[in-house]
């Protein structure tokens, strides 16, 4: 097959639906609109940026109605006066800079917007327009057809204005500040001690020091202190305790050393510590901000449904507002958000976000239908049986089990280390205080002072935010994004990796689709021919399949639910569906998805429905049993069981027909029997599942839509590479460990200073800098050196 | 005598106004964090490219080829 490009969105142009326009070639009809809306617009600067940077177009018509409803409108807005609106979009697709470009030059395509402004690393951008002139709706409208179709869900609804959190920004600004300052000031008593001058300004240096360093120690260090104190009433002994334990004797001591004239004390290496300190937190701070990890059944929900008044009227409503009794309007692709009954039409549901069941399940009028289902295909109507929060999806969330988050009482490899370094180092101050308060008190009380200072572990504390900061810098650049950094020490861990089966071994996108019996090309023509009219999940995954043919007149079209579709093609008659359908007896042993073909009354053969297993899954799950135990969990039926048997390795357990609560209590079983479990999953039905394991990661083909709460998100094309993290994990540790050597390396040589009496505030001042340096550069090139294997 | 140490409390004079001249970059920095420059520092860096070229859009006129991979160019480098 002859395939190019397409100019807008990239992709591959089947050969007889391409489209030219303008001497370029478009897959569709959506891509070619968009092209001209910014070519008439002058705005085809957009393809100048990158190749192809469109999106394709989805069919939105009516989707954003509840956008009219002003109480919906306002709750979105950031800011409104009477001409002034502005509201802050979530955009999935904005990854590049021609994407920045456009939506920065919304005012060309829309009159009423004032300006926009892109914020790319959270993908939002933020409109401000005139009420008088144009409407959220429209924006929104007008965005979708430009391929920016913006996601609005409840979650938005109810968060409101975030506020940004930015103290350790300024924090880290006022210690550098201090720091630097002090650091000038401090150099002349560090070289010149014996000159005239020195002597002269010797007290006001000293004393200008000593107010510099008030902010960062009252102000920038105060998150230890705070700490600290926390850690001291929970009896534990955490890093911050000989932390801040060191910035407060290194304050007093200097202080008394400047009032009583002993020296100049050792406020550059405080605010010097202090800045460096959190300039580490600053970088282990990192944040997926355009992803959102803690998401429960709001953010999957519709933020608005059409309610069918009495009279006939359809009415945009909020989920919330729905009642008991009402009728709702549910179109092809929505969301149910409450149980009801269906009224009118027959449904086809898609439950997978629930139950993890690809196959739709077909319902008649009358039936019950329960929330989380999707409906493919025409609209429905039903009636409302219980409110949202009566709902049994809604219900299963606030069972217990699902809203358990485990407490977990991770410890921190530092805080590991500093169970054990905080007495030592204590009992090393007391031993050599009362050594020296013998000889002598004063050196008694600086030694007793200098070693509480040189020890204080900034080394130590540094050596972890630096190295899971890259860490998770580097993982996020392939793809596999991590809520924070006490993931990855979680991730080391793992001794035991639990798949979903259902959309994370298997992808959603195709199924391999096994044909048996002859077909004569003239069979597949009429067979595509008479499956163009259906919208069965089933006959559209089929049709595509299919060859490319002409077009024939289909003459007679019955489409039965739940059983199939009778056609006359050409004057031939096609029944495609179920085997008793066809009349055809032939068992369904291996309890496959079947689609069977008569023509004629004449019975041709079937198509064999595989589920596609994921690129590269034999070898990551051959990799991954020489050193984790590897289980299955599915929802779905035994039917894959022989398949998956001889696919995956022998010691591979694969349990079948499970409930989410039954996966909960699967993982949970494994964690009491002390293992650390790595769960792996990708749908609602794995959502209790994820958050009971130690790490639960989901697979997603779209990082921007759709994923469980979970503790990583993953990249479906990465889905192979999932030995390489958890392997690169294991050896970030190993960096880890590797630094601590290091900084105790020099804490024995400061401390060696220090026990002696000797310690002078330059020595001080040289190790500090030096050792954090060192350490810094240490797991930056450990970290990317493991990352390149 | 006199002189010296006339010459020596300049001292204070300069290291007063250093510290100010400090004072003064620390509060425009901490200005600057709180409207929010610091919340969003990858787009500006692009839309910094674009500025010329959208004055080009407006009025019509065609962009030479070798302006076009100019601009590719540089964002393709602000991208790695």
């Amino acid at each position: 097959m002859n395939t190019s490009q397409c100019f807008h969105c990239g992709n591959e142009i089947i050969k007889k639906e391409e489209i030219l326009f303008d001497a370029k070639s478009f897959c569709c009809n959506g891509c070619k609109t968009v092209y001209e809306i910014f070519s008439q617009n002058d705005l085809s600067c957009y393809y100048d940026f990158q190749a192809a940077p469109g999106a394709t177009l989805q069919d939105i018509k009516g989707k954003y109605d509840f956008l009219a409803n002003e109480s919906i409108v306002d709750k979105l807005l950031e800011f409104k006066e009477n001409s002034t609106h502005i509201v802050s979009l979530y955009i999935p697709h904005i990854h590049c800079s021609s994407c920045i470009w456009i939506l920065e030059n919304l005012q060309k395509l829309q009159q009423g917007i004032n300006t926009s402004q892109v914020n790319f690393p959270e993908k939002k951008v933020r409109i401000t327009f005139n009420p008088e002139l144009t409407s959220l709706k429209a924006i929104v409208e007008m965005l979708c057809s430009i391929g920016y179709e913006p996601y609005i869900s409840l979650d938005n609804f109810d968060e409101g204005k975030k506020k940004i959190d930015r103290s350790l920004i300024y924090k880290t600004g006022v210690a550098f500040f201090c720091f630097g300052n002090i650091m000038l000031l401090s150099f002349p008593e560090y070289f010149e001690v014996n000159e005239f001058w020195i002597d002269q300004y010797k007290d006001f240096f000293r004393w200008l020091i000593f107010a510099l360093s008030l902010p960062a120690f009252i102000y920038s260090a105060s998150g230890y202190y705070i700490a600290a104190w926390k850690s001291i009433k929970q009896g534990m002994l955490n890093i911050e305790i000989p932390i801040a334990l060191g910035i407060v004797v290194m304050f007093i001591r200097s202080t008394v050393d400047i009032i009583f004239n002993y020296g100049q004390g050792f406020f550059d290496s405080m605010c010097g510590l202090i800045f460096f300190m959190l300039l580490g937190k600053l970088f282990q701070q990192k944040t997926y901000d355009f992803l959102s990890f803690e998401r429960d059944y709001k953010s999957y929900f519709p933020i608005a449904i059409t309610k069918v008044l009495p009279n006939g009227k359809e009415l945009a409503v909020q989920v919330y507002d729905i009642e008991k009794g009402d009728r709702l309007l549910i179109r092809n692709q929505e969301l149910i958000p409450v149980d009801g009954i269906l009224i009118s039409g027959s449904a086809s549901i898609d439950y997978s976000f629930v139950t993890g069941e690809a196959v739709p399940i077909d319902k008649k009028s009358g039936d019950k239908i329960f929330a989380g289902g999707k409906q493919l295909g025409k609209v429905i109507e039903m009636e409302v049986l219980f409110s949202v929060s009566q709902s049994y999806l809604t219900q299963l969330w606030s069972n217990d089990v699902f809203q358990k988050r485990v407490e977990q009482k991770h410890k921190s490899i530092t805080d590991k280390i500093s169970r054990y370094f905080t007495p030592a180092l204590l009992l090393l101050a007391f031993v050599s205080f009362f050594y020296w308060v013998f000889i002598d008190v004063t050196t008694a009380f600086n030694v007793f002072t200098a070693i509480l200072i040189v020890a204080c572990p900034c080394a130590l504390a540094l050596t972890a935010p630096f190295t899971l900061g890259n860490v998770l810098r580097i993982m996020g650049n392939r793809k596999l994004y991590l809520k924070n950094a006490i993931v990855v020490e979680q991730l080391a861990k793992v001794d035991t990796v639990v798949f979903d089966k259902t959309g994370t071994i298997t992808t959603h996108k195709k199924s391999a689709i096994v044909q048996e019996g002859i077909f004569t090309e003239n069979d597949l023509e009429l067979l595509k021919n008479a499956l163009r009219g259906s919208n069965h999940p089933l006959s559209r995954r089929l049709y595509d399949y299919l060859p490319n043919t002409t077009k024939a007149i289909v003459s007679q079209f019955e489409e039965i639910t739940g059983k199939g579709i009778n056609a006359v093609v050409e004057g031939k008659t096609i029944k495609i569906g179920s085997a008793a359908f066809i009349g055809d007896t032939d068992e369904n042993l291996l309890k496959q998805t079947n689609v069977y073909v008569s023509i004629d009354h004449q019975y041709k053969g079937k198509f064999i429905f595989d589920n596609q297993y994921r690129d590269g899954l034999e070898e990551l799950f051959s990799k991954l049993s020489k050193k984790y135990e590897i289980k299955v969990l599915s929802g779905d039926n035994e039917g894959e069981k022989e398949s998956l048997e001889q696919l995956l390795p022998k010691n591979t357990e694969l349990v079948f027909n499970q409930k989410p609560e039954q996966k909960l209590a699967f993982i949970e079983n494994l964690q009491q029997h002390g293992k650390n479990v790595l769960m792996i999953g990708d749908g609602l039905n794995d959502a209790g599942a994820l958050a009971q394991s130690n790490v639960g990661i989901s697979i997603s083909e779209n990082v921007n839509v759709f994923s469980p709460a979970c503790d990583g998100i993953l990249d479906a094309t990465q889905f192979k590479k999932i030995d390489f993290f958890l392997g690169y994990s294991k050896n970030a540790m190993r960096t880890i460990y590797m630094s601590f050597g290091l900084s105790l390396l020099y804490n024995v040589v400061g401390l060696s200073f220090a026990v002696t009496g000797n310690l002078l505030p330059i020595v001080a001042a040289i190790i500090m800098p030096l050792s954090t340096i060192t350490i810094v550069s240490f797991v930056t090139v450990m970290s990317n050196y493991f990352a390149r294997k | 005598m006199f002189t010296q140490i006339r010459g020596m409390s300049v001292i204070y004079l300069l290291i007063s106004i250093s510290i100010i001249v400090a004072g003064l970059f620390l509060y425009a920095f901490l200005r600057a964090v709180k409207t929010g420059q610091y919340d969003d520092d990858y787009t500006p860096s692009v839309r910094m490219l674009f500025d010329d070229e959208l004055v080009k859009g407006v009025t019509k006129s065609e962009l030479s080829t070798s302006k076009k991979e100019n601009i590719k160019t540089k964002i393709k480098t602000k991208i790695i």
